[in-house]
């Protein structure tokens, strides 16, 4: 079970916290402007990889913030955590 | 038969205190410190079991976590039996009562041992080769295979006894109190680490704790006397906390661990009333010193099965520890100086050693000459060929081995034996290590997996990391230590070590026979009888990876796992298979380590525990007035009211009738309720809702749908406008949780422009909803100050009143068609205000109806429930809501899903109402709806999603989503069930008052 460091909170144990998927995908803002595929392009494409991956954490109970996190799924390694809004720290 | 095989001085076992026990019926006794097996052993019982497929007898192999046979049933009274428990493990108690498992009639007569001369027709893979087809047949088979194998009776009452968990948080985390676990913990803890030392036995030092012999010294001190000095010592620090009995089941990614503590299953049963039985720590470890020991390997070769047969360290430790002798003639074969420990042990106890065979041609060292000056006979360059005895080993065959180990040569001899010792050196215990995710390193040496990369701050130390000698663990500990610990010296620098173990050792992993293969028993997986020949098999037939091996071959997954014979399937397929032990990886351990009991995995969440209960706080009257509760996620709502012995169905008429008549009254307080404040609530609420709610005046409400992304409907609920910048937002019961998460994410998100502010308010308001054509008379009783005409407070809208001193929030708005009015209020006066309705309403007939009134009533109405008559495949187009989704908006969350290819399409499921052909018919939920019976295979265009009997329409009514349902108005269609068919009509969904005439009535 990870110990999360939430950008709030300081570090927690990963029962607080609940995953959001894949991070850094804008909704569009002009979605009406947007065909078919591009729409799906953002509603359905998620990436699945094995290595660093950009993610989105809430720490659901506790603060209730969401949260960026850049972990290493090949073996867990939480790399960095950073807020909503801020550029990841690592590439 | 019965014999005493108990020698003098023991180091565990206290023979002033006499224990009594049952073993399949007969009465024994032993020791207090004795394990089942080793009482067992003292009373010259090998026999314990019988093995999962062939049904052969089996003996207790080990003397500890690692046993594959002698696993016993404990019978402590109907709700206590436990299965699975290894003799080897468990110690003995006053009233002790233990049986065999995997035997039927009796371990001596068991029935399934036919299975054993059928051997031939068993091969690798017969389970799947046989048993999947034809697939109708499994249910016989399975009957027959449930009922021949099986590891024991799980009991079939609840677990009387008490559990717990516990969390702890320590610097250090020691598992595994050997000699070199006793080290690491005293160093952690003398450098001001917060340290834990846990170990599975009920005693401190590992094997190093009987070795009392000359040849292994520390300080010149013989090396556990040396290490009892280390134990007494470190008993004394404070910041050491240390727990015996408990074994550490699965360590996880970051430093996670957790581990059972067993608190009472060594005691007298009448010393365990009203005491925890178990514990689940669940340990965070800032650093993990694995120091969980090597486990000693078996040796493959035809027929190593027999009871009577143990590995040799267990004999050793069966001797110097408990004072028991395993045999009174005892053969010991070995490929190391492993088992000329064992010899010593023995002789010093006075225990025979018949001979000793050792696979090795030329050994010389100090422990060997040591054997020899005591006249035992040691056949080198040997190997064993066969065993004899079907329950108990008398005697061996052994020939020559070639000088490449490939083969047997010259003529056999026989030896005869009670007891048979093997050592194929030994295999570090790495499990716990793997789990956490480290990686291992193949060392050729010594054909052991010892651990390279370290996935989290942990080290493993001592013979788990491939030291096996004391020199070894003493020179190499230390400096890990420092290394780990960031520490600068310890106390084990300038140390005298003797140690007079030869580390030579001759690997076969299967031994030569002078039969083929094919005609042999060699036993890899002793639980799951997997022979070398089935691996073979495995591998002729095409299998290659590991893991398809073992699952072929069912090697290494019994409840030990493998933790004996992984080692030996690796090295058969690597020789096999001519590929490289380090290159075909380990199959993967996972957790637990030792099995646990379901008790301890839930702790105290047991019962009325196991999950939280929500209730309303008008609960207590709806359990005066005897409601039947239905259970809506965690909350518990009142689910009808009878009446004189009224069954559901009666109870739910009257109720939806009185409320349509007269006055009915509903406890809406699960509903969630949420609070939106902020300059930018009502943008916030025209992007989340499909409807438009800039021109939603102060003190109006609006029923809203709010979508998912991809434009399926989600949730529903009346939101109502308090002022302007502040609105209070309902939702289902089920959704509130997660449509204030979604909404957050929004926020926080997508949107952290906006100034907006929620806050959850479902448990501080209690909602009442009182409706019905005298509501409103009703509502005026309660609350004489408001004014409730028409005029003034229509349909839809809100008022903040006043009952006596408490602040109330009053709206109009209807779930049920009928005019109706829901009084918000703190949550702490609700009971009171609810008697009041009760009160002002008597003289209306009010009726209290609960939720399944509710359904029916908003059902003639054709309003839908959210996860009810929608799925995650629902648009509100489908649903035929078009009016409710905005055209002039820019944009809402899921507005752009509405017009996908696929979304647009004429053809998908929508929600119509259905009318049964006999209006008495009710439909059930769920049934598949068609056209067509004709058509192969039949269509399905969709199901029934609620259905009810109306005593206000005096029909069968039910709503159903039906492909292209829309353009299907007064269409026939069918609902075939199991042993009729029932003809029904496509209606619109609005059965009563499409109008809305009631509302205002
Ligand atoms: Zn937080």
């Amino acid at each position: 079970m990870f110990l999360i460091n939430c950008p709030f909170c300081g570090e927690r144990e990963q029962s607080e916290f609940k995953a959001g998927g894949e991070a850094h995908i804008v909704r569009p803002k002009q979605p009406t402007e947007l065909s078919d595929d591009q729409w799906a392009e953002y509603l359905f494409m998620r990436k699945n990889i094995k290595g660093i991956q950009f993610e989105r954490w809430n720490h659901i109970h506790g603060c209730r913030k969401w949260f960026n996190m850049v972990r290493d799924t090949s073996n867990d390694e939480i790399k960095a955590v950073y807020k909503m809004g801020e550029k990841p720290p690592v590439k | 038969m019965t014999k005493n095989l108990r020698v003098k001085s023991s180091k565990l076992v206290d023979e002033t205190y006499r224990i009594s026990f049952k073993f399949n019926g007969t009465t024994y006794y032993g020791f207090k410190g004795d394990t089942l097996a080793s009482a067992l052993l003292a009373n010259n019982i090998h026999l314990v079991g019988r093995s999962f497929k062939y049904h052969r007898p089996r003996g207790i192999m080990t003397a500890g976590s690692e046993e594959p046979n002698a696993i016993v049933q404990l019978h402590n009274g109907t709700s206590r039996t436990e299965p699975n428990v290894r003799a080897t493990e468990i110690e003995i108690y006053e009233g002790l009562v233990a049986t065999s498992q995997n035997c039927w009639p009796s371990v001596k007569f068991d029935i399934g041992g036919i299975n054993n001369f059928l051997s031939p027709l068993l091969p690798a893979g017969f389970y799947y080769k046989t048993f999947m087809w034809p697939a109708s047949f499994w249910e016989k088979y399975e009957y027959f295979i449930r009922k021949s194998a099986g590891l024991g009776k799980s009991p079939d009452v609840p677990d009387p006894d008490i559990y717990e968990h516990k969390y702890i948080h320590c610097d250090v985390l020691v598992i595994g109190a050997g000699i070199s676990g006793i080290i690491a913990a005293k160093t952690a803890a003398k450098n001001g680490f917060k340290t834990l030392l846990v170990e599975e036995k009920s005693y401190l030092g590992g094997s190093t704790i009987y070795q009392y012999s000359e040849f292994f010294k520390i300080n010149n001190q013989n090396s556990a006397s040396w290490l009892e000095k280390e134990i007494n010592e470190i008993k004394k620090i404070e910041n050491l906390e240390i727990k015996t009995r408990t074994s550490v089941a699965a360590f996880h990614g970051y430093n996670f661990l957790l581990a059972r503590e067993n608190l009472t299953d060594h005691l007298p049963l009448e010393q365990r009333e009203n005491k925890t039985r178990q514990r689940l720590l669940k340990i965070r470890a800032k650093k993990v010193i694995t120091a969980t020991g090597s486990i000693e390997r078996p040796l493959i070769f035809d027929n190593n099965d027999r009871p009577g047969i143990l590995l040799s360290s267990a004999i050793k430790k069966y001797a110097d520890l408990f004072g028991v002798a395993c045999g009174e003639k005892n053969i010991l074969f070995t490929n190391n100086d492993s088992v000329y420990e064992t010899a010593i042990s023995l002789i010093q106890k006075g225990i025979k050693v018949q001979a000793i065979i050792d696979n090795r041609e030329e050994i010389d060292s100090k422990l060997i000459k040591e054997t020899e000056k005591n006249n035992i006979k040691i056949y080198k360059g040997y190997t064993i060929v066969d065993t004899f005895g079907y329950k108990r080993i008398n005697s061996v065959s052994i020939m020559k081995l070639s000088k490449d180990g490939q083969k047997v040569i010259g003529s056999k001899e026989n030896i005869s034996c009670d007891s048979l010792g093997i050592s194929g050196g030994w295999t570090p215990a790495v499990h716990l290590f793997t789990q956490s995710g480290g990686k291992l390193k193949f060392r050729d040496d010594d054909q052991v997996f010892i651990p390279n990369t370290y996935p989290s701050n942990q080290i493993s130390i001592g013979s788990c990391n491939g030291d096996f000698t004391l020199d070894e663990i003493l020179i190499n500990t230390p400096k890990l230590l420092k290394e780990f610990l960031n520490i600068k010296k310890t106390e084990y620098e300038n140390i005298e070590i003797y140690s007079a173990f030869n580390k030579s050792k001759r690997n076969i992993w299967l031994l030569p026979s002078n039969k083929i293969v094919g005609k042999t028993k060699s036993f890899v997986d002793f639980q799951n009888d997997a022979t070398a020949k089935d691996i073979k098999l495995a591998l002729r037939e095409g299998f290659r990876s590991i893991e398809h091996v073992k699952r072929y071959t069912t090697t290494g997954m019994g409840t030990d796992q493998g933790k004996l014979g992984n080692m030996h399937a690796l090295g058969i397929i690597s020789e096999t298979a001519s590929s490289k032990m380090g290159e075909l990886g380990t199959t993967t351990f996972r957790p637990p380590y030792t099995p646990l009991t379901f008790g301890t995995i839930v702790g105290r969440n047991v019962g009325k525990y196991f999950d939280i209960i929500r209730k309303t706080p008008i609960h207590e009257w709806h359990v005066e007035n005897k409601a039947e509760f239905e259970n809506v996620g965690q909350w518990k709502r009142a689910w009808y009211y009878p009446q004189n012995d009224e069954n559901m169905h009666e109870a739910v008429q009257r109720e939806s009738k009185a409320a349509r008549d007269s006055a009915g009254i509903l406890d809406a307080s699960t509903l969630g309720k949420i609070d939106i404040q902020g300059t930018d609530a009502s943008e916030f609420l025209n992007r989340v809702y499909t409807n438009a709610w800039s021109k939603l005046e102060i003190g109006k409400c609006r029923y809203g749908l709010m979508l998912n992304e991809d434009g399926m409907v989600y949730d529903d609920g009346v939101t109502t406008r308090l002022d302007e910048n502040h609105y209070i937002m309902t939702t289902t019961t089920g959704g509130a949780a997660t449509v204030l998460g979604k909404l957050e994410d929004y926020l926080q998100t997508e949107w952290p422009e906006l100034d907006v502010y929620l806050t959850s308010v479902t448990d501080h308001y209690a909602t009442i909803s009182v409706c019905g054509p005298n509501s409103k008379k009703i509502i005026q009783k309660v609350i004489p100050e408001i004014d409730l005409s028409d005029k003034d407070f229509p349909h839809m809208s809100f008022k903040n009143s006043k009952i006596g001193k408490v602040k109330c929030r009053v709206m109009r708005i209807s779930f049920t068609g009928e005019q109706s009015y829901e009084i918000n209020i703190q949550a702490n006066y609700a009971k009171s205000v609810w008697e009041n309705c009760m009160e002002a309403g008597k003289e209306f007939n009010i009726t209290p109806y609960g939720t399944e009134t509710m359904h029916l009533l908003r059902a003639e109405k054709g309003f839908i429930i959210a996860g009810q008559d929608t799925d995650a495949t629902m648009t509100p187009i489908d649903l035929q809501m078009d009016w409710i989704v905005s055209k002039k908006k820019f944009d809402f969350i899921g507005k752009r899903s509405l017009y996908r290819s696929d979304t647009i399409r004429e053809d998908r499921k929508q929600l119509v109402g259905l009318i049964t052909d006999n209006p008495e018919e009710i439909l059930e939920e769920g049934a598949q709806i068609v056209a067509d019976m004709n058509k192969t295979p039949i269509e399905m265009l969709g199901h029934v999603t609620s259905s009810y009997f109306s005593p206000n329409l005096k029909k069968s009514i039910a709503l159903g989503v039906v492909k292209g349902g829309k353009n299907m108005m007064g269409q026939k269609l069918i609902i075939p069930m199991e042993k009729k068919q029932i003809n029904v009509t496509v209606t619109d969904p609005v059965f009563l008052d499409k109008e809305n005439k009631r509302l205002n009535a």
